[in-house]
């Protein structure tokens, strides 16, 4: 595909944007041209890079899944274990960026929202190291089936709001953290813990979350010799896909996107905005949407929070209409039982958003050859699902 | 002017009351054709000017120019989409222009003077100002600084007219915003907070709030 790295007016092809109130304008602006100062920066990169390696545990291994190539019979599978990563999930990649940047800007008070809630641990961490004051928003629902990581983000020194609105899930903590932001944006610093919203976060946390493709393209030159075959990643908002994919985009390799296919995209409880979504604006951006005919967003289902969203991140969008990126899905129960499956094999019990990248990888590797190479990112570690999971096979 | 809302889902400029009335509204099964049909029948009785508020997916959805023609043909006269700011409105700009129909832009109390000079060319009808730091939803003290902000911004409005909306409940706040410069004042949750369940007791409530807010417009 043609060359490109910066979105040109805040989009990527006609996706993305600055769908936000007014109040937020200025705020966003702000942020536009602090960033871009930051990034050129070469003591901000270079303050980042200390605490991602020191305090991140960076770089995180890529790993040859031999257990797994053995058992799925095909192509040789390799792990890139984010789930290694301080926090137990790439989240943390993003939010030491953006605490990092909040804390240049003279911020003092951030505030996230979570689904899953591994963002709003990473938020915390990157806060109580970086003495900033924290606030995250989770819906109801979230919390309850996550309630390990609400009581983590409480240690840690965070605030956590209960969201009761509309699905009480991760689409409704979006906006009421846009709510606190549109009443405090003097003091206050959104840190949005994937690549959606309005520009320039797609566009940022994608930056910040590119460290994973730039490490599979220099590790895979050492451990494989060659870059993989195919990179594969979940996506719900789609920041880990988008920082896999992001520096392999004008290599000659197969990306796929997997999204949460709930009870089946053909039930309609899923939260499949790419495969089954239409274009439109939700949460500042221009995307894939899933929603009604009259333009309401409408419930989506999955058995991980983290991919339980009805949007996706613009780029993704922009990725999917010049067909650069394969986007497929799989169902709940796929996802449950490559959870299980790595568990088993390699003694890995992946996050349940990372386990449907691990469905979807067994499929094609049976399809490919014993010298083709995958590599999956493992997104995050499955401690936070044990519970899930034990409910789900009735233990 | 009236005011009519297309609800949508994912109300971010809007606090717990228009949140709530929004999330009542579509469990109802209210749809952007039932609006507008609504507008139609309320064309026929009131010459009232009628605005319609809503956010931008529902628009985008129908097509701008179905949109707005659709809007023309029910006798609206203006459109509010409070998260489409002016960067991203160029071609509902065109549509509204098509079809003679006002689209009102924003500006808030954090718009740098240089946008807002910007803002009150693009816009049509009026300039809707956003009082305050925050959603909508009824304040006690909608804070000392704005009267300043309303009385430099009325100074560069030109032809066209300044009203000022979110957190508005009292007459002595419609007096001093108008006191300020403004030519308007937009109250919206605190009248939906008394329309509530609709009972004739509430609909005397409603119309005796609304005189009086009226009435702090008239000098005294």
């Amino acid at each position: 595909m043609k060359e490109y790295t910066e979105p040109t007016a805040g989009k990527f092809g006609k996706y993305g944007g600055k769908f936000v109130p007014e109040s937020l304008m200025a705020a966003v602006n702000e942020l536009e041209n602090e960033y871009a100062k930051a990034s050129k920066d070469p003591a901000f990169s270079e303050e980042l890079g200390r605490y991602l390696a020191q305090y991140g545990g960076r770089p995180t291994p890529l790993y040859f899944a031999k257990n797994l190539t053995e058992k799925w019979g095909g192509g040789r599978i390799y792990l890139k274990r984010e789930d290694l990563l301080h926090g137990g999930a790439h989240k943390l990649n993003n939010t030491l960026g953006q605490a990092l940047l909040s804390k240049r800007m003279g911020k003092r008070r951030v505030i996230a929202e979570t689904g899953a809630g591994q963002h709003g641990v990473a938020t915390a961490m990157a806060c109580a190291v970086l003495d900033l004051d924290c606030e995250v928003y989770m819906g109801v629902e979230d919390m309850e089936r996550q309630k390990l990581n609400v009581y983590r983000m409480k240690l840690l020194g965070a605030k956590v709001h209960s969201v009761n609105q509309g699905s009480r899930t991760l689409k409704d903590a979006i906006n009421e953290a846009l709510r606190d932001w549109v009443s405090n944006v003097e003091d206050t610093y959104y840190l949005i813990g994937s690549v959606v919203g309005p520009h320039p976060y797609p566009m940022m946390v994608r930056d910040f979350q590119s460290v994973i493709g730039e490490e599979i393209k220099s590790q895979s030159k050492g451990e494989i010799g060659e870059l993989p075959d195919s990179v594969i990643a979940c996506v719900g908002g789609g920041s880990n896909a988008i920082g896999a994919f992001h520096p392999l985009i004008q290599e000659d390799v197969k990306l796929i996107g997997v999204e949460a296919g709930g009870k089946g995209i053909e039930s309609g409880q899923h939260a499949a905005s790419l495969s089954a979504g239409k274009e439109g604006v939700l949460h500042g951006m221009m995307t894939y949407v899933l929603q009604d005919d009259n333009g309401q967003i409408t419930a989506t289902h999955s058995v991980s929070a983290g991919l339980d969203y009805p949007g996706v991140g613009p780029e993704h969008s922009f990725l999917k209409s010049e067909k650069r990126v394969e986007y497929v899905s799989v169902t709940d129960d796929e996802a449950v039982k490559a959870f299980v499956e790595l568990s088993e094999e390699e003694g890995i019990m992946p996050a349940l958003e990372s386990a449907h990248a691990i469905a979807y990888a067994s499929k094609v590797a049976k399809t490919v050859r014993g010298d083709k190479t995958i590599a999956i990112v493992l997104s995050g570690r499955g401690d936070k699902d044990v519970e899930v999971v034990a409910k789900l096979l009735g233990d | 002017m009236i005011e009519l809302g297309i609800p949508f889902s994912d109300p971010i400029a809007d606090g717990p009351t228009i949140q709530k009335a929004s999330m009542e509204s579509l469990n109802s099964g209210t749809t952007p054709m039932k609006v507008l049909a609504m507008a139609l029948s309320l064309r026929s009785a009131i010459n009232i000017p009628i605005i319609i508020m809503t956010y931008y997916n529902p628009v985008f959805q129908i097509g701008a120019e179905k949109f707005f023609k659709l809007s023309r043909d029910s006798g609206v006269d203006g459109v509010i989409i409070p998260d489409l700011p002016l960067e991203e409105a160029q071609e509902v700009r065109k549509a509204a222009k098509q079809f003679d129909i006002d689209l009102i832009f924003l500006a808030s109390v954090t718009t740098p003077m240089t946008r807002i000079k910007r803002i009150v060319e693009a816009t049509s009808g009026f300039l809707y100002f956003v009082s305050i730091q925050g959603v909508t939803g009824a304040r006690q003290d909608i804070g000392g600084t704005i009267t300043e902000l309303v009385r430099k911004t009325a100074e560069i409005m030109g032809e066209t007219h300044l009203a000022v909306g979110f957190g508005i409940s009292s007459p002595d706040q419609v007096r001093d915003v108008l006191r300020s410069g403004a030519n308007g004042v937009i109250v919206g949750s605190s009248i939906i907070d008394r329309i509530g369940t609709g009972t004739d007791s509430s609909l005397e409530e409603l119309t005796k709030f609304i005189s009086d807010l009226k009435a702090a417009t008239k000098p005294a």
